[in-house]
C-alpha cells in the first residue's frame, strides 16, 4: 500500500523526470524555448493587466469629453496613433491580446476535450467504429482549414450572438481531425507494446489499460502539438477577423479586423494602423511557434541535442543524470 | 519495370475506390453545413427584404421549398452530372465562377508554389546542409517569422512600400482597365491568354500585376518549405547510404548534392499536394488583399451577400479540388517510391 507521502514522492519524482529534457535543452532549442516562452508570456501579461496597462478602452474615441483626432500620427498622446473611427491603436493591441487568447485557449480546450478522447477510443478498439471516424475525419481534411472556419463561422454567425465562442468553435472544427488523427495513429502503435500486452494479460480492464498506460505515453506528444496549434489558431483566429467574422467590432478588439480597417488606410500611405497590429500578431505567432518547436526539439528523442555528462571512472555515480543518457 | 507494373496498377485502383466513400461523406458534410444553417437561404440572399410572394415563387423554382432528402438527392445527381448548382443573388452558374475566377485564382496559386518552392528549397537546404552554423540559425528564423505573418499583413505591407511609397508596381486587380477590354479570353488565365495573342504589352501589364499578390503569398508558404526540406537534409544526412558514399571516398559535394538533397526533396512532393489546402486558404485571403478575381474573393463576396447557394457550390469545388490534387500526388509518390503502395 502507496502512502501519501510515498504517492506525492513518486509523483515529484515522475515530474522532475519528465521536465528533465527541458532542463537539459542546449543550443538553438533552449534559445528558441526561453524566447516563444517569454514572448507568449509578454501576451499574456498584456492579456491578463489589459485594464491598468492600457490607456484606453478598447473602442474609447474620446477621453474627458475630448474627442481624439482621427487618423492621428504616433505622437505622445497617442503612442502608436489613432485609427480612422479615432480609437487608439495602442489600446485596441492591448485589448486585442485578451481577445486572442481567450478565443485561443477556449478552442485548443474544446478541440482537445472532443479529439484526444476520439482519437483514444477509435485507436484502441479498432473496427468498423474507428475505419468510419478515419474516413470521416479524412474528409474534414479535405476542406481547407480557413475555409472551413469561414464557413462554420458564418454559419454560427448568426445565431450564436458571442463573437468569441463563434470563433472559437470553428477554430475547433479544423482541429479536432487533427488531434484525433495523430493521438490515434500514436495508440495504435502503443497498443502493441509488451507493457500494454502485459497488463492486458494480467486482466487489466480495457479502460484501465487505456487510462494507466496508454494515455500518459501518447499524451506526451500533445504540449507541442497544442502549442504549434495555437500559433496557428492565432492565424486563423485574426483571418477570420479580416474577413469580417468571429469577434465583432462591438464585442472586443481583434488584430486581424484592424489590419483588415488599415487596408484602405494604406492607400493613403498611413502605415501606424496596419503595422503596429500586424507586428502584434507576427510576435505571439512567433513567439508560440519558437515555443513548440523548442518542446518539439527538446521532447522529441529524434530532434533532441543533449549535454552528455561527462563519465568519471573513479568515482561511478548513479545520479539520475545517467538514466536520461539512455535514448 | 514489368514486375512493377501490376502492383502500382492495383495500388491505383484501391486508392480510387477509397475516394468515393470520402467524396460522398465530403458533399455530405457541405450539404448538411448549409441546410442546418438557421433562415431561408433565398431570403437572406435577397437581403430579407424580399415580399413573402417573391420568396415563395424564387424557392420553389430554385427546389427550396422540397423536403430535405429530395433536395439531397437532386443535389447529389447534380454534382454528379457536373452541375454545382446556380448563385441565388446574381444568377451565374456555378460552373461559370470556376471557369473564370477559378482560372485567377489557378494563375495566383501557380505562382506563388513557384515561388514558395523556389524560396523554400534555397533556405531549406542550406540551413539542413550547414546545422546550427548562424546560418542555419538564419534560416529558420525566416521560416518560423514568415511562417507566423498572416498573408494579409505582408501582403498590406508590400502594398505600402512597393504601390503607394515606391509606386513600382498595382496594389490591385488582376489587370489594368485596359488590359482586361482588350485582352482576348481563350483560357480566362491573362498570362497565357497574353502569351497566345503575342500581346507584350499585355503580358507586362499582368505580370506587373502578378508580381505583389504572388510573391506575397509564395513567400509565405515558403516557410513550411524551408521547416519540411531543412529536417529532410538533416536526417538524409544521417542515411546508411550517405556514410557508404563517403567511405567510398566521393567527394563531399557529391555526396551532398547528388545523393542528400535528391532523396530529400522526394518527400516535398507528398507536402506540395497537402500545402494545396493551405494555399487554397491563403489564396482566399491574398484575393480579398489585393482584389484578385479569383474564386476565394468570390467566395468572400457571396458569403458577405449571404448567398448560400454559391458558397456551397464554391466550398463544393475547393473540398474537390484538394481530394483530386491528393490522389495525383499519391500517384506520383507511389510511382517514385515503390514503398508508398499497398
Amino acid at each position: 500500500m502507496a502512502t501519501a507521502a510515498v504517492r506525492l514522492q513518486r509523483r515529484t519524482v515522475g515530474v522532475r523526470r519528465a521536465l528533465a529534457p527541458i532542463a537539459d535543452a542546449r543550443g538553438m532549442a533552449r534559445a528558441m524555448l526561453w524566447t516563444g516562452a517569454g514572448l507568449t508570456l509578454v501576451f499574456v501579461l498584456l492579456a491578463i493587466f489589459a485594464p491598468i496597462l492600457s490607456p484606453y478602452s478598447f473602442d474609447a474615441y474620446q477621453s474627458g469629453g475630448h474627442r481624439f483626432a482621427q487618423l492621428a500620427h504616433p505622437s505622445h498622446s497617442h503612442l502608436l496613433g489613432t485609427t480612422v473611427q479615432s480609437t487608439d491603436v495602442l489600446s485596441r493591441i492591448v485589448w486585442g491580446a485578451q481577445t486572442e487568447l481567450e478565443v485561443v485557449g477556449l478552442a485548443l480546450a474544446f478541440g482537445l476535450v472532443i479529439g484526444v478522447p476520439l482519437g483514444l477510443l477509435s485507436g484502441y478498439f479498432g473496427g468498423p467504429l474507428d475505419r468510419g471516424a478515419v474516413l470521416f475525419m479524412d474528409a474534414m481534411f479535405a476542406f481547407p482549414p480557413l475555409l472551413l472556419a469561414i464557413v462554420i463561422a458564418f454559419l454560427l454567425g448568426g445565431s450564436v450572438n458571442s463573437g468569441v465562442l463563434v470563433a472559437a468553435f470553428a477554430i475547433t472544427v479544423t482541429y479536432v481531425p487533427q488531434y484525433f488523427r495523430v493521438v490515434r495513429n500514436h495508440v495504435i502503435s502503443v497498443r502493441e507494446e509488451p507493457y500494454v500486452e502485459a497488463a492486458r494479460a494480467l486482466g487489466a480492464k480495457p479502460f484501465t489499460i487505456l487510462r494507466r498506460y496508454v494515455f500518459f505515453n501518447v499524451v506526451q506528444n500533445v504540449p507541442v502539438i497544442a502549442t504549434l496549434n495555437a500559433a496557428d489558431a492565432v492565424l486563423t483566429l485574426t483571418a477570420l477577423g479580416f474577413l469580417g467574422y468571429g469577434v465583432q467590432p462591438s464585442q472586443g478588439a481583434e488584430w486581424g479586423y484592424d489590419v483588415s480597417r488599415a487596408v484602405s488606410d494604406a492607400a493613403s500611405g498611413i502605415w501606424w494602423t496596419g503595422l503596429f497590429p500586424g507586428l502584434a500578431i507576427v510576435l505571439l505567432v512567433t513567439g508560440l511557434t519558437l515555443l513548440g518547436e523548442g518542446l518539439n526539439e527538446t521532447i522529441n528523442p529524434v530532434l533532441r541535442r543533449r549535454r552528455i555528462a561527462r563519465v568519471d571512472f573513479a568515482a561511478p555515480s548513479l545520479e539520475p543524470r545517467s538514466e536520461i543518457l539512455e535514448p | 519495370m514489368n514486375q512493377t507494373g501490376p502492383s502500382l496498377k492495383r495500388y491505383a485502383i484501391t486508392r480510387l475506390a477509397l475516394v468515393v466513400p470520402m467524396v460522398f461523406i465530403l458533399l455530405t458534410l457541405v450539404f448538411l453545413l448549409m441546410r442546418v444553417a438557421p433562415g431561408n437561404p433565398v431570403s437572406a440572399s435577397l437581403g430579407g427584404h424580399a415580399p413573402p410572394a417573391v420568396i415563395k415563387a424564387i424557392s420553389h423554382q430554385l427546389g427550396y421549398d422540397k423536403p430535405v432528402y429530395v433536395q439531397y438527392g437532386h443535389y447529389l445527381g447534380q454534382i454528379i452530372r457536373g452541375n454545382f448548382g446556380t448563385t441565388i443573388s446574381d444568377r451565374r452558374s456555378v460552373g461559370s465562377i470556376i471557369l473564370v475566377n477559378g482560372a485567377a485564382t489557378l494563375e495566383l496559386t501557380f505562382f506563388a508554389m513557384i515561388v514558395a518552392i523556389v524560396v523554400g528549397m534555397l533556405v531549406g537546404l542550406v540551413s539542413g546542409r550547414f546545422r546550427d552554423s548562424p546560418v542555419d540559425t538564419g534560416g529558420r528564423l525566416f521560416g518560423i517569422v514568415v511562417y507566423a505573418t498572416p498573408v494579409f499583413f505582408l501582403g498590406l505591407m508590400a502594398q505600402l512600400v512597393f504601390g503607394v511609397w515606391l509606386n513600382w508596381l498595382p496594389t490591385s486587380d488582376q489587370a489594368s482597365p485596359i488590359t482586361q477590354a482588350l485582352l482576348q479570353t481563350h483560357t480566362n488565365i491573362y498570362f497565357i491568354d497574353a502569351i497566345i495573342d503575342g500581346n507584350w504589352s499585355a503580358l507586362k501589364d499582368v505580370v506587373e500585376h502578378l508580381i505583389l499578390p504572388a510573391t506575397t503569398l509564395g513567400i509565405v508558404y515558403g516557410g513550411v518549405f524551408i521547416r519540411l526540406i531543412r529536417v529532410n537534409v538533416i536526417r538524409t544526412l544521417k542515411e546508411d547510404y550517405i556514410e557508404a558514399a563517403r567511405a567510398r571516398g566521393i567527394n563531399e559535394r557529391s555526396v551532398v548534392y547528388r545523393h542528400a538533397f535528391r532523396n530529400a526533396l522526394v518527400p516535398v512532393i507528398t507536402v506540395v499536394g497537402l500545402q494545396l489546402a493551405l494555399l487554397l486558404g491563403g489564396a482566399i485571403l491574398t484575393e480579398t488583399t489585393f482584389n484578385w478575381p479569383g474564386l476565394g474573393h468570390e467566395l468572400y463576396v457571396y458569403l458577405q451577400n449571404r448567398d448560400y447557394a454559391a458558397v456551397q457550390g464554391i466550398v463544393v469545388v475547393f473540398a474537390l479540388v484538394v481530394v483530386a490534387a491528393s490522389i495525383v500526388i499519391d500517384f506520383a509518390s507511389a510511382f517514385v517510391d515503390p514503398r508508398v503502395r499497398y
